[in-house]
C-alpha cells in the first residue's frame, strides 16, 4: 500500500479547502441564484441515471399494456367514450358560462379575454427518495419551454409548481411539501386563505382560519389566482375536518388534496394566459362601486 | 502494465459508483424507503479504505456534488458530508483496514450516521423539512450491508488480475 503518511499535513489542508468550498457553495446557493448554471449542468449530468431507472419501469408498464385482455381494453374504451361525452356536454355549458361572464364583465367595464391555456404532458422521472421532501423530477425542461413558477396539475387537481428548470428535466415542488404555500379560496363563499403543505401525502392545512370565518366540512377549495402563479379556479382539495386548537387563535382545518399526488405518473404543465381582469382586482372593485352609484 | 492496472481500477471504481447512484434513486414502496442504505456513501468508504491513493477527498467532494444534483438539496450539502466522511476514513484507514469486518461495519455505521447528522443540521439551518425520526435506519441497513459489499468488491477485484 502506497504510504500516504507523508501527506499527513496536506490532508488537513485539503479538508479545510474542500469544506470551505462546500460551505461557500451552500451559502451562495441559499442566498443567490448565481449557481443556476451549475445546477443545470448537474441536472444534465445526472439525467442519464434518472432515465436509466425510469426505462425499466416504463418497459414493464408497456409489457403490461400489451398483455391486457381484449375484453379489458374494450371495456376501457367504452368507459372513456362515455366520459368523453359527459365532458363534452360540460364543455358546452362552460362555453355558455364564459360568454355570460364576458357580457357581465363588459357591463362592469372590466376588460376580459378568455384564451384556453396551453398544456403539456410530462412524465415523472423520479420522485424524491426522501419521503419527507415532496419534489418530482419531470422529463420536460427548458427546451420545452418550462419555466420557474409554472403550475403543475394532474387530471384531478393542483399538484404543485416548477421550482427548478434544467435543459432536459425540471423539478416540481408539490403542494404537500412543508415549504409550499398556495393562495386559495373557498368555492362556496369566496373566502380567501392560504393552503400549506404538512409533509403528509394525504393532508394539507388551511392557515390562519379564525373561528368567525365561514368554513364547513365538504367545502371545495380552489386556487384563487392571487400571487399570479396559479390561475384561478383549479381544484386544490376538499375540507375534511375542522378542529379548534387548545389555546390557539386559529382553527386546524385539514384538506384532502384533490390530485393523486403520490400516484400520478403523468402530469400536466400549464401555460396560463393571465388576463387583465385577474391582475386588477382593486380596479374591479372600483368599477363595482361605480356601477352601484349609477 | 501499471497503467492498465490503474485504468481497469478506475473503470471498476466508476462502475461501482454508477450502480450506487442507480440504487439510490430506484423507486421503492414508501415503507421500504426508510430502509434504503446509503449506497453511494458505502461505495465511497470502501474505495477510500482500500485505495486511498486513488480515491481521496477530491473524488468524495465531486461525488457528493453529483448526489446534490440528484437529491435536490442545497448544492454542497452532500459534497461537504462526503468530504468529511472521506477525511475520517483517510485518517483512520490504517487501523480500519486491519479491523475484523464486523468492527469495520460498526465504524461505517458511525461514519454514515455522522454524515446524516450533518445533513440534518444543514437542513435545519436553512429551514428545509426535517428528515423524520427514522433516518438512522438507513445507516443501520448500510452497516448490515457493509460486509457483503466489502467482500463482493474484493472478490471481484481478485478475479480478473
Amino acid at each position: 500500500m502506497k504510504p500516504i503518511f507523508r501527506r499527513g499535513n496536506a490532508l488537513g489542508l485539503q479538508l479545510f479547502l474542500l469544506v470551505g468550498i462546500a460551505i461557500t457553495l451552500m451559502i451562495v446557493d441559499y442566498h443567490t441564484v448565481y449557481l443556476k448554471y451549475l445546477r443545470q449542468a448537474l441536472s444534465v449530468a445526472v439525467s442519464p441515471f434518472q432515465y436509466a431507472v425510469h426505462m425499466p419501469i416504463q418497459l414493464v408498464q408497456r409489457v403490461k399494456e400489451q398483455l391486457r385482455s381484449r375484453q379489458a381494453i374494450l371495456d376501457d374504451n367504452q368507459a372513456l367514450l362515455n366520459e368523453q361525452r359527459l365532458l363534452q356536454s360540460k364543455l358546452q355549458k362552460l362555453a355558455a358560462l364564459e360568454q355570460e361572464n364576458t357580457r357581465l364583465r363588459h357591463l362592469l367595464n372590466s376588460p376580459t379575454l378568455f384564451i384556453s391555456d396551453k398544456v403539456l404532458v410530462a412524465e415523472l422521472l423520479q420522485a424524491d427518495a426522501d419521503p419527507y421532501v415532496h419534489r418530482l423530477v419531470l422529463n420536460k425542461g427548458d427546451k420545452d419551454g418550462v419555466f420557474i413558477g409554472q403550475p403543475v396539475l394532474d387530471a384531478d387537481g393542483v399538484m404543485g409548481q416548477i421550482v427548478e428548470v434544467g435543459p432536459v428535466t425540471s423539478v416540481a415542488l408539490l403542494i404537500t411539501d412543508i415549504s409550499h404555500a398556495l393562495p386559495v379560496e373557498n368555492q362556496r363563499n369566496g373566502m380567501r386563505t392560504i393552503v400549506t403543505g404538512t409533509g403528509s401525502w394525504e393532508e394539507l392545512e388551511l392557515s390562519h382560519v379564525t373561528p368567525t370565518m365561514d368554513v364547513q366540512v365538504g367545502d371545495e377549495i380552489v386556487t384563487s389566482g392571487l400571487g399570479q402563479r396559479f390561475i384561478r379556479g383549479y381544484p386544490v382539495g376538499e375540507v375534511v375536518s375542522i378542529t379548534p386548537e387548545e389555546g390557539q387563535a386559529f382553527l386546524r382545518v385539514k384538506i384532502k388534496p384533490a390530485a393523486q399526488l403520490d400516484k400520478s405518473r403523468e402530469v400536466l404543465l400549464i401555460w396560463p394566459q393571465i388576463t387583465a381582469s385577474d391582475m386588477t382586482l382593486s380596479s374591479e372593485e372600483n368599477n363595482e362601486e361605480n356601477a352601484h352609484e349609477q | 502494465m501499471k497503467k492498465t492496472r490503474t485504468n481497469s481500477e478506475w473503470l471498476l471504481i466508476s462502475c461501482t459508483f454508477v450502480i450506487a447512484f442507480l440504487l439510490t434513486i430506484i423507486p421503492l414502496p414508501p415503507i421500504a424507503q426508510w430502509f434504503r442504505p446509503e449506497w453511494v456513501a458505502l461505495v465511497l468508504i470502501y474505495w477510500v479504505l482500500t485505495t486511498p491513493s486513488l480515491v481521496g477527498m477530491g473524488i468524495a467532494f465531486s461525488v457528493g456534488l453529483l448526489l446534490d444534483g440528484l437529491r435536490g438539496g442545497l448544492l454542497g450539502q452532500y459534497a461537504l458530508v462526503f468530504t468529511l466522511m472521506a477525511f475520517i476514513t483517510l485518517k483512520l484507514h490504517r487501523r480500519l483496514s486491519l479491523f475484523p469486518i464486523w468492527q469495520q461495519a460498526v465504524c461505517v455505521f458511525l461514519i454514515i450516521i455522522g454524515g446524516q447528522l450533518v445533513v440534518a443540521w444543514t437542513r435545519g439551518l436553512i429551514g428545509q423539512a426535517p428528515m423524520g425520526n427514522m433516518f438512522w435506519l438507513a445507516a443501520l441497513t448500510s452497516m448490515v450491508l457493509w460486509p457483503w459489499l466489502y467482500l463482493l468488491i474484493n472478490d471481484y477485484r481478485r478475479r480478473p488480475l
